[in-house]
């Protein structure tokens, strides 16, 4: 039987999609319009030769790869040790993964304020490196729910109790157990964590703004107060970085070890040709 | 000496108990086979032995050393697992080196090593493959290959050939039993085939609810099985019930007398004694053979190439008997009467 022409499911993809493409080519033709009469770069040529540009993104870029690189050295173990020693401890640690997502971070902001301001214990918010590990610390914790759906994932596809016991009766530790036998295994679901990490942390506004951290999300508001073409042409980069962010997650989170991320191509003789 | 001893353990997870007073002493370079069923304890006392499950009672001994309370680590056991648990991120070589590099040895030693076990299973030629580009057989081989490049004082077998395709499983056993002479390891091989077993070892512990129902050599175990358990599970052993009639040896089973070969020692007269006749020791219809008959009738017939297997009720009892088969021999009928023909001291006395 001859299936009809999925008419509805068809006009509900153009919808959809109209409804995500049309405002994003609108940004975009909008931002070519910065020189009066003509299409042109102009509005990106501004925001690539400001400084302040440069600066806001490396900070944060910086910031986002060490809470990728923290958040990592925690989720692997604990997802690890609770998977193999603790399982009834899971439905706990997978309720605390997501709390970040109930919680607002503004009230994890302040919170952090509260407990590590001026007047506190520990006094981190006074100095520049201080409000730095908070900024990152509070990275990580906005990224945990993300990093940990990623590697436990990872790990419910590896058979971790096993290997872990193979190489056990091999005379390894646990410690090397984890770097050479698990590490490597969940590399490419900590790969797509650490992604979704970085695309999360790199525009993030309300922890670097209410920490007053010269980061890129808080440039970015302001930019969109003080210019008119700039705001759009950073909107569509910022896009495009995220979309190579996803790209990148699936290119990592299918490749099998001892493969190339991009085919090689190489002249091969006829001869090794199958016949 | 022994050189593995494994002193009366038992294992409870909480009020389970599931392996109970085990105890095996294994001889250097000895091949033990586990036999039993699924869910017997043979996997727990496996892996007490590997040191991935703690005894909750007894002790085990390894070249007259207690090694109950080390960690796996150190025993220096080699394990092979069911389902491989090849380092999928590693290649071959690499999987096969990572005891030597664990162990610091030498990288050129290694190199020598790892090339010298891939050339035992006849793997040399796929050191760069990773798991996931083999078959099984190949991964289990290289599992094999990752678990003796250390040189373990001994090497555990939990189930290597249950998820391989039948012929794969039959030429691997042989290959695995080539490989433990050559080394002379002393080995636990566990399996629920009992032809696996058979086949083999050199010692067989047939295992029944946590317990050792039998330890013997695989001929002992098939021609004269302990328990009743041993005989139903090691063989197709036909069970018939009798009664006792002298404990000297005289039963009567229907309305036939028979004198057996042996006493039987845990019944009086006028109980009911298990004895079991092994497939191939009976014969339907043939008077020439064995000394002793019984009426039966033909329950079903099953031609399997070679031979035919023919079911019979005998004074209520469901036994099946081999014939080998022959191009002018006739299938006999369903309901039709037959003799059963068979030596009484084939018959073995079991205890329940
Ligand atoms: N970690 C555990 N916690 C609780 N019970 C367990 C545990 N491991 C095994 N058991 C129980 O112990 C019994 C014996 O298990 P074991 O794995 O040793 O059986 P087995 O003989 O290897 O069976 P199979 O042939 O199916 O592998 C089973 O009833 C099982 O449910
Ligand atoms: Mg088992």
């Amino acid at each position: 039987m001859k299936k009809g022409f999925p008419f509805a499911s068809v006009m509900i993809a153009i919808l959809a999609g109209a409804y995500f493409l049309i405002p994003l080519y609108a940004t975009f033709q909008f931002s070519l319009q910065m020189v009066r009469g003509e299409w042109s770069l102009a509005a990106y040529r501004a925001v690539l030769g400001s400084n302040v540009f440069l600066a806001t993104l490396s900070f944060s870029a910086i910031a986002s790869f060490t809470a990728i690189v923290l958040g990592a050295l925690i989720v692997v173990p604990t997802i690890y040790w609770v998977r193999l020693k603790l399982p009834r401890l899971r439905p706990l640690i997978e309720f605390l993964s997501l709390l970040p997502l109930i919680i607002p971070p503004v009230v994890l902001v302040f919170g952090y304020i509260r407990l590590f301001g001026s007047n506190s214990l520990l006094p981190l918010t006074t100095s520049d490196v201080g409000t730095n590990a908070l900024l990152v610390v509070g990275y990580v914790v906005l990224s945990l729910p993300y990093m940990f759906r990623a590697v436990d994932n990872g790990m419910s596809v590896i058979d971790i109790a096993t290997l872990t016991e193979a190489a056990e009766s091999l005379g390894a530790s646990r410690l090397r157990t984890i770097v050479s036998v698990i590490f490597p295994n969940v590399r490419s679901a900590i790969v797509s964590g650490a992604f979704l990490t970085f695309s999360i942390s790199l525009g993030e506004f309300v922890l670097a703004s209410l920490l007053n951290r010269p980061a890129f999300g808080p440039y970015l508001v302001q930019i969109g107060q003080d210019r008119a073409y700039e705001p759009a042409a950073l909107a569509v980069m910022t896009f495009a970085l995220t979309w190579a962010c996803m790209l990148m997650m699936q290119i990592f989170a299918t490749k099998k070890p001892g493969t190339r991320l991009l085919p090689r191509f190489r002249f091969r003789p006829a001869k090794e040709m199958p016949a | 000496m022994n050189f593995l001893r494994i002193a009366a353990i038992g294992k409870s997870f909480g009020q389970n108990h599931v392996v109970k007073d085990f105890s095996l002493d294994i001889d250097k370079g000895e091949f033990i086979s586990f036999l039993g069923p699924s869910g017997c304890g043979k996997t727990t006392v496996l892996r007490m032995v590997a040191g991935f499950e703690a005894p909750s009672a007894g002790r085990i001994l390894l070249d007259g050393a207690d090694i109950t309370g080390v960690p796996s680590r150190q025993r220096n056991i080699g394990m092979v697992f069911q389902a491989y648990a090849l380092f999928p991120n590693m290649t071959v070589f690499d999987n096969v080196a990572f005891g030597l590099k664990v162990a610091g040895v030498a990288k050129s030693d290694i190199a020598t090593r790892v090339d010298e076990m891939l050339r035992l299973i006849n793997l040399e030629h796929l050191a760069d493959r990773y798991p996931y580009q083999m078959s099984g057989g190949q991964q289990q081989r290289v599992a094999l290959a990752r678990a003796l490049a250390p040189r373990p004082r001994v090497l555990l077998l939990d189930e290597p050939l249950s998820a391989l395709d039948a012929k794969i499983r039959v030429s691997l056993r042989e290959e695995i039993r080539a490989i433990q002479r050559k080394l002379g390891i002393t080995t636990i091989f566990v399996t629920h085939d009992q032809e696996e077993a058979l086949s083999i070892s050199d010692r067989i512990v047939v295992m029944n609810g946590g317990r050792a129902e039998q330890i013997g050599a695989p001929s002992d175990i098939y021609n004269r099985p302990a328990t009743r358990f041993v005989a139903s599970f090691v063989g197709t052993l036909n069970m018939i019930e009798a009664e006792v009639l002298d404990p000297n040896g005289t039963v009567r089973i229907g309305e036939t007398v028979v004198s057996l070969a042996e006493p039987i020692v845990h019944r009086g007269p006028g109980e009911k004694v298990s004895l079991a006749l092994r497939p191939e020791a009976g014969a339907v219809d043939r008077a020439e053979h064995g000394d002793t008959s019984l009426p039966g009738t033909v329950v079903s017939t099953q031609f399997l190439g070679s031979v035919i297997r023919v079911k019979l009720d005998v004074a209520g009892h469901r036994m099946s008997f081999d014939r080998f088969n022959a191009p002018d021999s006739r299938l006999p009928n369903i309901g039709d009467p037959a003799r059963l023909h068979f030596a009484a001291r084939d018959l073995l006395v079991v205890q329940d």
